[in-house]
């Protein structure tokens, strides 16, 4: 007796470091949302800046960018998917490659075959595993981006779209992110990066009459510029969105792991205390046999 | 009269926005200077090029811009800068270092980092 009260303490100790750990990742994670969302706030001037500048050029240029222009026959997309590098996040890496998945599917269905590019070490095991082709892979900074990793990763799609097809190249690019909605709702997303849907403003109410732009040196040039700009902050702005929701899945799952050994723990601690009191009372009913049997015995 | 409007921004944080009187800066075509009731313009501004703004209390601000744009629309001046640094915050020894270092290897990436190093010195106000 009191082997099932050790294995239950030994069970209760074991969850217990457990719980100590995913409580403490809980928190690292809730600290690190705060820092995430801070970051892409503090994105948002450039980006309202470039988009009204991209807007303003395109709107005045004459004739379609190369990068505007969609292709005649589509038969290359590239699928960059941003996932996580580590797991311990709930579904988080899983929803965004379902989504990609059905994006790969969808372009199947066109007849355009799609090509893989890859954020997070997630996404990469995934596609390894299956054997699957992969493009370009980036790995080791999802938590926590930098502006020159946004450019790598906007600098290599956009070789493969300038391109031509019979080389490797691309038609058309998607970037599957996660969308940060708030602390618990995080959705995965398509954005159509190239061509570039550039929202074309005529005059309207709201802001007047366009303003009429000297451009320096050239329209054209001046698009040139700007375009693989805004590219790079539309990878950049995906890049921050995913790691805020990518905090904010793993404080979810880890919250959700504490609550549940905590869960267990009771449970587990009723079982012990059962057992316990059982030891006990065998104890004192061997007790009283044995005396009786003494007793008996004279 | 007229005031300026400026934001600088990086595309990770808003650099310096304010009011100003005059703003300069090199763009590929040349310098370019404005005041208010400038035309509306967009400009490609130069690598290593140096921004300079003069702020509606006379101060002078001075910051090292590499790849950007500058927009004005309306006493609206908007500086978009993949990377630019104040000229109070440039270290110039690393700058020089960088600048030297730079200099030493002779191929396309090292020449971009010249720029940018020298851009910071001129910034900084010591080339």
């Amino acid at each position: 007796m009191g082997a099932q009260l050790r294995v239950y303490r030994g069970r209760i100790k074991s969850v217990k470091a457990t719980k100590k750990i995913t409580k403490a990742m809980e928190l690292i994670a809730s600290s690190r949302i705060v820092k995430a969302q801070q970051r892409v706030d503090a994105s948002l001037p450039y980006t309202k800046a470039l988009v009204a500048a991209v807007t303003a050029a395109a709107s005045n240029s004459p004739g379609a960018h190369p990068l505007t222009a969609p292709a005649s026959l589509r038969r290359r997309a590239a699928v960059c998917l941003i996932t996580a590098d580590r797991g311990l996040a709930g579904g988080y890496s899983t929803n965004a490659i379902k989504e990609a998945e059905g994006v790969n599917s969808y372009l199947r269905g066109d007849s355009v075959t799609p090509v893989a590019y890859l954020v997070g070490r997630k996404g990469v095991s995934y596609y390894r595993f299956r054997e699957r082709e992969i493009a370009a892979q980036w790995t080791g900074f999802t938590d926590q981006p930098t502006f020159e990793d946004a450019k790598a990763i906007a600098d290599t799609l956009l070789d493969a779209f300038l391109k031509p097809v019979e080389e490797g190249g691309v038609d058309e690019i998607h970037l599957v992110y996660t969308e940060f909605v708030n602390m618990v709702v995080q959705r995965p997303v398509t954005k159509r990066l190239l061509p570039i849907l550039v929202e074309e403003k005529k005059a309207d109410e709201s802001t007047g009459v366009l303003p009429l732009y000297e451009y320096e040196p050239s329209a054209e040039s001046v698009l040139d510029g700007l375009l693989p700009q805004y590219i790079t902050n539309v990878v950049w702005n995906a890049l921050l969105l995913s790691a805020a929701s990518e905090h904010a899945a793993r404080r979810r799952a880890m919250k959700s792991a504490t609550d549940n050994a905590e869960e267990l723990i009771k449970s587990l601690t009723r079982l012990a205390n059962q057992a316990r009191q059982a030891e006990i009372t065998q104890e004192i009913s061997e007790i009283v046999g044995g005396a009786d049997a003494l007793a008996s015995a004279k | 009269m007229a005031v300026l409007t400026v934001s600088l921004v990086a595309p990770d944080r808003e650099i310096w926005s304010g009011e100003a009187e005059f703003v300069s800066a090199k763009t590929t075509e040349g310098e370019i200077g404005i005041l208010p009731s400038h035309e509306p313009v967009l400009a490609l501004i130069a690598d290593g090029a140096v921004v300079r703004i003069t702020t509606a209390t006379k101060e002078s601000i001075v910051v090292a811009v590499h790849g950007g744009f500058l927009s004005v629309d309306s006493n609206k001046v908007t500086v978009l800068a993949q990377t630019a640094e104040m000229a109070a915050d440039i270290d110039v020894v690393r700058a020089q270092a960088a600048l030297e270092r730079a200099r030493a290897t002779m191929d396309d990436k090292a020449a971009a980092a010249a720029r940018r190093a020298e851009a910071r010195l001129r910034a900084a106000g010591s080339l």
